[in-house]
């Protein structure tokens, strides 16, 4: 059952990225958005085969709603028309099949090559939230305050950026 | 066959190759930030795949900075990008050249 479910929700993950870099039927930012809202719920998926219950739910909130919403009001903002007539470029198609095929090589061979966790004990460690906010008030309280002052900066510097006369 | 340690880390870097592709071919603003996105989910889901098998959950708590970073640097990265679009009418990476020789 875990074997079948981690083959369906890995090919979905896939399947639903590669339409949203390369879309054959619509060109639109719109499209590719709704399929990027699309891999990260199947990537939650996977997260629950990794029994990360806490970040699926955090993947499918916080990705899904709040930073998807962004970007379908910063699309519908901007007038985006003329990017369906706009052509790759095949010189920059080629390019980038050969560098990234190249650094895919370079990764499964050498995650072959080593077999990396086939000697580990079977893992028993829930990512439960109660688990999860444990560690993060105990061991990690210094990062999670600082995280909280990250959020606040870039919540200033976003109103001062989309201030009407940016200086 | 069981799903195995090595199964999550090519999916993973299956998806943070995708991820690299669409920086490299699409040219438009707002869909290369999105493939910013593909790649640092595939970051995640590989470090989640540590945590699961290694037995302990450091990975998850560093997945959970990364959302929480990647929420605020899409925030102002939006913020830049509709700045831009606002000076230039533009959201496409080959009408700024401005900084080009």
């Amino acid at each position: 059952m875990q074997e079948i479910l981690f083959y369906f929700f890995a090919a979905l993950t896939l399947i639903f990225g590669a339409l949203v870099i390369a879309n054959p039927f619509s060109r639109n930012p719109v499209t590719s958005a709704m399929f990027l809202v699309l891999t990260i719920i199947s990537l939650a998926g996977l997260f629950v085969l990794l029994h990360a219950f806490f970040l699926a739910a955090v993947q499918v909130i916080v990705y899904a709603g709040a930073v998807m919403v962004l970007f379908l009001f910063v699309i519908m903002l901007l007038d985006l028309e003329e990017e369906e007539r706009r052509k790759i470029k095949l010189a920059g198609l080629v390019a980038g099949l050969v560098s990234v095929g190249a650094i895919v090589v370079i990764f499964v061979r050498s995650l072959l090559a080593t077999k990396p966790g086939s000697n580990l004990p079977s893992p028993t460690t829930e990512g439960d939230t109660a688990a999860l906010g444990k560690l993060l008030f105990t061991n990690y309280l210094l990062p999670f305050e600082i995280v909280s002052i990250l959020l606040l900066v870039a919540m200033v510097g976003v109103i001062l950026l989309s201030k009407k006369d940016l200086k | 066959m069981t799903v195995g340690l090595e199964h999550y880390l090519i999916v993973s870097a299956l998806l943070f190759a995708l991820g690299l592709l669409g920086v490299i071919t699409r040219r438009n603003l707002l869909v290369m930030y999105m493939s910013l996105e593909l790649m640092l989910n595939a970051a995640n889901l590989a470090l989640v795949a540590f945590s699961w098998f290694n037995d302990n959950l450091n990975g998850q708590v560093m997945v959970f900075f990364i959302i929480t970073v990647a929420a605020a640097e899409v925030a102002v990265g939006l913020a830049l990008i509709v700045a831009l679009y606002r000076k230039r009418q533009s959201a496409h990476v080959e009408d700024l050249t401005s900084m080009k020789l």
